[in-house]
């Protein structure tokens, strides 16, 4: 038997005019959809056969203008390329197509992208160089220098990450994946001149590095490969190596593992709170610290257990560190 | 009839020897149980939390290889209960594997204390250990208290789904936008899953100290979530999404504007309920919000 080559599927489609709407509607569509289908074949198909109203954009149609991200059931896709049968399979036979934030919906998948612009254009996302206009021979960079920054420089900005980051959600001045992989992006090209300002710019609590929570959805979602949180972590590191930690809470956090795997081979929790946030920050933890106490969840200094061949890790933190923090 | 034992090096994590005392000894009560053999490595450090790896990579990844060494030397399968263990543990694991110079240097760095990375030991969360080697069938003969009367709200970690090209190895492929082990276990236990959009987010852990406002609105939005899903209560494979969901209740309904109330069980408080053990044997005490219904 050969797989059914078609499938029928019911597609639910966020509808909605911010000029004359108050609230947003989901129209349905039941379609037939073949197995090379992407789901820009699909909204094509609606716009084109069926209600030319429906607004979405889209360009290139080959996955590089970024202009078509939508999210289907949640997921953030570019609908150029996003095969439909591996979202049926996924999700089964009913897909919501929404756009990327429904907060900002201009008309129907249309978003107003200007906040993700505006945190784009804030890292200067372009070299910053002393260049010559006239130059006698080419300026090459070494094949190991460009690596470093290949992944990042695949960024499309479709936005797919910035919409789907949580901390984004709730903190309007976070910076955000998209940007901050784009500042990786020149603070590892060895012919931008910016990189101290740019660290500065994102080593500032409230909207830089230090706000990322970690979920990783920005690394899932990106079609092209970028891995966000990857740069994420190289910027964090980036800071230290150039000696621009603040001691701030933020990289008093990131620096109080190693003294405590240092001490205990494990992490002394109460200690790394109370060195990340001073002895007066800590006070806030109070009536948290409290009721873990009264739940037998906080164990005191001496009773602190240590992994068992704490000299080798010793040895290993003395012989193997690579960046200072005083 | 099947006579092999399942056999683990258990890497506890530092929360399970801290402030999430409950998971530690409803792990040892629910794998002695399944009849599970867990041997603790005493030997393993913190694996660097992700934080550790923001400060100094190459020093996480050499304490992170002597982590898997103690493993490989038993020649067991490292098998983790927390999701961010896992993850950071993968991660070595994998930047070893794929990086032969990297190793090498790692390896210099472990000669001094004798010690050599191999990779032949899998990084592994006890829930999919759980999912592939014990099986789920085997499990619901081992219930002796189906949790019927139960809506359970799966709450998955993001550390245990994403990246799925760096998780895949390791949870059986789930997918990261429609996870389902959590709710296999669940009706195994004889439980209903509960469907809530929040049970693939992030808890806020992470940056719990660094971002509080963010932090405590994405625990707040998944307890809510959870409650207006009819929610008896959470299961997580994660103690620290564990801690910022039990520990943070008053201080998220303060930042909702709403009253939560919710307990929160660790995996294996919930499957030793089914399996009939004790409310002491699972730790229930230390839970913060009480869960009640088994008290």
């Amino acid at each position: 038997m050969f797989e059914s080559k078609s499938k029928k599927v019911t597609f639910k489609v966020f509808r909605f005019n911010s000029e004359t709407d108050y609230l947003p509607v989901y129209k349905t569509y039941e379609m037939v959809v073949e197995s090379h289908e992407v789901v820009l074949d699909i909204l094509n198909r609606i716009k084109w056969e069926i209600d030319g109203s429906l607004s979405y954009r889209r360009s290139c149609r080959h996955g590089i203008c970024g202009s078509c991200a939508v999210k289907v059931n949640q997921k953030g896709v570019l609908a150029c390329k996003q095969n439909l049968f591996e979202l049926i399979e996924l999700f089964g036979e009913e897909l919501t197509i929404e756009p990327q934030n429904i907060k900002r919906a201009i008309k129907d998948l249309i978003i107003d992208k200007a906040d993700f612009w505006g945190k784009y254009d804030a890292v200067e996302p372009y070299l910053v160089a002393e260049i010559d206009e006239h130059p006698a021979c080419e300026n090459i960079v070494s094949h190991h220098s460009a690596e470093k920054i290949d992944e990042a420089d695949y960024c499309i900005q479709c936005g797919s990450c910035y919409y789907s980051c949580p901390s984004v959600a709730y903190n309007e001045n976070f910076l955000g994946p998209a940007a901050l992989a784009k500042t990786y992006r020149f603070t590892s090209d060895e012919r931008d001149s910016a990189k101290t300002e740019r660290l500065t710019n994102v080593n500032e609590m409230g909207k830089g590095v230090w706000d990322c929570v970690k979920c990783f959805e920005c690394a899932q979602v990106c079609p092209k490969g970028v891995d966000p949180i990857g740069k994420i972590t190289r910027l964090h590191t980036q800071i230290f190596a150039e000696n621009l930690a603040e001691s701030n809470v933020a990289s008093r956090h990131a620096v109080g593992f190693k003294h405590s795997i240092e001490k205990h081979g494990l992490l002394d929790e109460g200690e790394l709170v109370r060195y990340s946030e001073g002895n007066i920050g800590v006070m806030k933890h109070l009536p948290e610290a409290f009721d873990m106490l009264i739940h037998g969840k906080i164990v005191l200094p001496w009773d602190m257990p240590k992994s068992e061949n704490l000299d080798e890790i010793k040895t290993l933190v003395d012989s193997s560190s690579t960046q200072k923090f005083d | 009839m099947d006579m092999t034992v399942l056999k683990y090096a258990l890497f506890t994590g530092c929360t399970a020897k801290n402030s999430t005392p409950e998971l530690m000894k409803s792990t040892e009560a629910v794998a002695k149980k399944l009849g599970i053999k867990l041997i603790e490595l005493k030997e393993a450090s913190c694996c660097g939390a992700s934080h550790l790896q923001d400060f100094d990579e190459f020093l996480s990844l050499v304490l992170n290889a002597r982590n898997i060494c103690y493993a490989e030397k038993l020649g067991l399968d490292l098998v983790t209960i927390c999701n961010t263990c896992n993850l950071n543990l993968l991660i070595a694991d994998q930047k070893l594997k794929a990086d032969a110079d990297l190793r090498r240097r790692v390896n210099e760095k472990l000669a001094e204390v004798g010690l050599e990375y191999k990779g032949t030991s899998r990084v592994r969360h006890f829930l999919y250990v759980l999912i592939e080697d014990f099986g789920m069938e085997k499990l619901t003969s081992y219930v002796e208290k189906p949790l019927e009367e139960f809506n359970i709200a799966p709450f998955y970690g993001c550390h245990n789904i994403r990246p799925a090209g760096t998780q895949n190895a390791a949870n059986g492929k789930e997918d990261p936008y429609n996870p389902s082990s959590l709710e296999r276990v669940i009706e195994a236990l004889g439980g209903k899953a509960v469907e809530y959009a929040s049970k693939n987010k992030c808890c806020g852990f992470h940056a719990d100290l660094q971002a509080p406002k963010t932090s405590t609105m994405l625990t707040a939005n998944a307890l809510v979530d959870a409650m207006d899903n009819n929610a008896d209560m959470i299961v997580t494979p994660c103690p620290l999404c564990h801690l910022n969901m039990d520990i943070k209740q008053k201080a998220s309904s303060k930042a909702i504007g709403r009253d939560i109330h919710l307990p929160i069980l660790h995996l294996p408080q919930v499957i030793g309920l089914a399996l009939g053990l004790s409310a002491d044997e699972l730790g229930l005490k230390h839970n913060i919000v009480e869960p009640a219904f088994a008290l």
